[in-house]
């Protein structure tokens, strides 16, 4: 990259564009956000401005607290399933050949671009009683009665495990491609066995990214708002639905808005947390 | 090692690819309702995304939606992502970080903020406040693609038009902006298809005016499955796997998503 030369005038003005549509668009509808969970619900779906602490108070409440932390476990659950398959998965895929590592790729890239909307109702279909798994069980003698595995808590972790896995593939991927085949191959001139190498040496090697790759899905899961809504029952909404749901058919706008900000907060922990590991890796190494 | 190999991507393959096959046969079911396995065969469920005025224009809808908002993500990233790389600018990264927050918050934050701000301006329910809000979330995805681009960029090209007598804005027209083009469309592209499947912001913007297609298939579903949402579903399928492999073809796929190719080569 080219020295960076000194800003004119001009280089503020182009600057200035981008910048005011940011903040038109994004900083100051965040801060009426903030403005909003303070304002007066009105019964009937209307708020006017005022300064009060119900909304706030309500996030304290029992129920709240015990949305959230359904959201926030199952979210982990789904990071740790997803992790757990997409390490290997990225692995083994970086070092194909170019044919079937492009093809792989593809395919990820084509799940990762299916709507959630979409995600939910396939898996509402593989899961459900009128064309799903248990009708090919019955089909081939192995059930008698077709059963239906949805609306359940384990549909929506299916459900959130296939829309994050992309993404988990796609973070894991840059630092899989850089991991130098000489060093495994090191590890088994040694004596080690493939399978070692992996335990021993990959994987501790790529500990901070598994780690990274880990908090960033769960932030994704966390955001996810129609996989919970096609496959749970309202006991098993996330954080996401129940927000929406405030903010358009309960016409709770203030109370959206505290729980958004709550969320808020919560991922920009985890994003925190997650540039803290990466700028530690980035000086090690 | 080799099993585990084989077990873990035949495994992963079969999870993408199961709900999308059971899909795929339903779409081409000739009975009004799903069933399994499926009883003769239509592509009546294909032709009636077209033929049916609401299906049509949803999908004429979520395509203008999509062109739109890539279209405006692109110019809100192209000056942002050139001057912060070209220039030393004073609170760079939080500038950079202004234009990444957006879609690394969960969706539902936007969506709330854009709902709370169109229904003070009294502007509602309009298909350009779900055109902006799409345009301001996705323009990370150009942001990053373009920065990357003007970080893998050889120095020695602008220094080179530098000698030859070419002032900065010579430069940049003739040698930058060319080689950022590419990064360009790779960022359109994602933002267009990002855009075209997005629920929640397009729903709390202005869902219940702007029926884009993925409220339209969400809608549908409360009244029951048909199989035309297979049928659609599997056209979406098809143009996303489309998309992707042209850019694997003409593009460079595997560097936009962060490979080291030479590595790869060295380790294949």
């Amino acid at each position: 990259m080219a020295e960076q030369r000194r800003p004119t005038r001009g280089t503020y003005g182009v600057l200035a564009i981008p910048v005011a549509v940011l903040t038109v668009l994004f900083v100051v509808p965040f801060g009426m956000m903030v403005a909003t969970s303070f304002y007066h619900r009105i019964e009937g779906g209307f708020y006017e401005p005022a300064f009060e602490l119900n909304s706030w108070q309500r996030l304290f409440s029992d129920v709240f607290l015990e949305r959230a932390a359904f959201s926030i476990g199952i979210s982990l659950v789904a990071g740790a399933i997803c992790i757990g398959i997409a390490f290997p998965f990225t692995y083994f895929l970086t070092r194909m050949r170019r044919r079937p590592h492009v093809a792989l790729l593809i395919l990820v890239l084509s799940a990762l671009s299916l709507s959630e909307v979409i995600v939910g109702f396939t898996w509402s279909v593989l899961l459900g009683r009128a064309a799903g798994i248990s009708n090919i069980l019955v089909w081939i003698g192995l059930m008698d009665e077709a059963a239906a595995y949805q609306p359940s808590f384990v549909a929506v972790l299916l459900g959130l495990s296939y829309i994050a896995f992309p993404y988990c593939v796609l973070t894991l991927y840059p630092s899989l491609t850089r991991l130098d085949r000489e060093i495994t191959e090191a590890a088994q001139t040694l004596g080690a066995s493939p399978w070692r190498t992996f335990r021993t040496v990959v994987v501790p090697m790529s500990r901070p990214i598994i780690l990274a790759g880990f908090l960033l899905v769960f932030v994704f899961t966390l955001g996810s708002y129609l996989i919970a809504a096609i496959l749970g029952k309202p006991e098993h909404w996330t954080l996401s639905v129940y927000i929406s749901d405030q903010a358009s058919f309960n016409a709770n706008v203030p109370f959206a808005a505290a729980m958004a900000i709550f969320l808020t907060a919560l991922s920009l922990a985890v994003v925190g947390i997650v540039t803290l590991i990466e700028t530690r890796t980035r000086r090690e190494s | 090692m080799r099993t585990l190999k084989w077990t873990v991507t035949t495994l992963t393959v079969a999870f993408l690819l199961a709900p999308l096959l059971v899909v795929a046969i339903v779409s081409i079911n000739e009975n009004r309702y799903m069933d399994f396995p499926p009883e003769g065969f239509s592509v009546s469920w294909y032709t009636a995304l077209w033929t049916d005025a609401g299906w049509r224009n949803s999908i004429v809808r979520s395509v203008t939606i999509a062109g739109a908002s890539a279209g405006v993500a692109v110019l809100v990233a192209t000056p942002l992502a050139y001057v912060l790389r070209a220039y030393r600018i004073r609170l760079a990264p939080l500038l950079y970080a202004l234009g990444i927050l957006p879609f690394m918050l969960p969706p539902v934050i936007s969506a709330l903020g854009m709902q709370v701000f169109w229904n003070a301006t009294g502007h509602v329910g309009r298909i350009e406040n779900v055109i902006l809000a799409h345009g301001v979330f996705f323009s990370t995805l150009p942001l990053v693609a373009i920065s990357l681009a003007m970080e893998t960029m050889d120095p020695s090209l602008r220094e080179a038009a530098h000698t030859l007598g070419a002032n900065p804005r010579t430069t940049f027209r003739t040698i930058t902006f060319p080689l950022l083009v590419p990064s360009m469309i790779t960022g359109y592209a994602a933002a267009f298809v990002l855009s075209l499947n997005e629920y929640i912001i397009s729903f709390l913007v202005a869902g219940f005016s702007v029926e884009t297609l993925p409220i339209k298939i969400f809608n549908s579903l409360r009244y029951g499955f048909t199989p035309t949402i297979a049928a659609v579903t599997v056209a979406f399928i098809v143009v996303a796997a489309t998309v992707f492999t042209f850019a694997a073809m003409f593009g460079n796929l595997l560097r936009f998503l962060g490979a080291d190719v030479d590595q790869l080569e060295r380790n294949a």
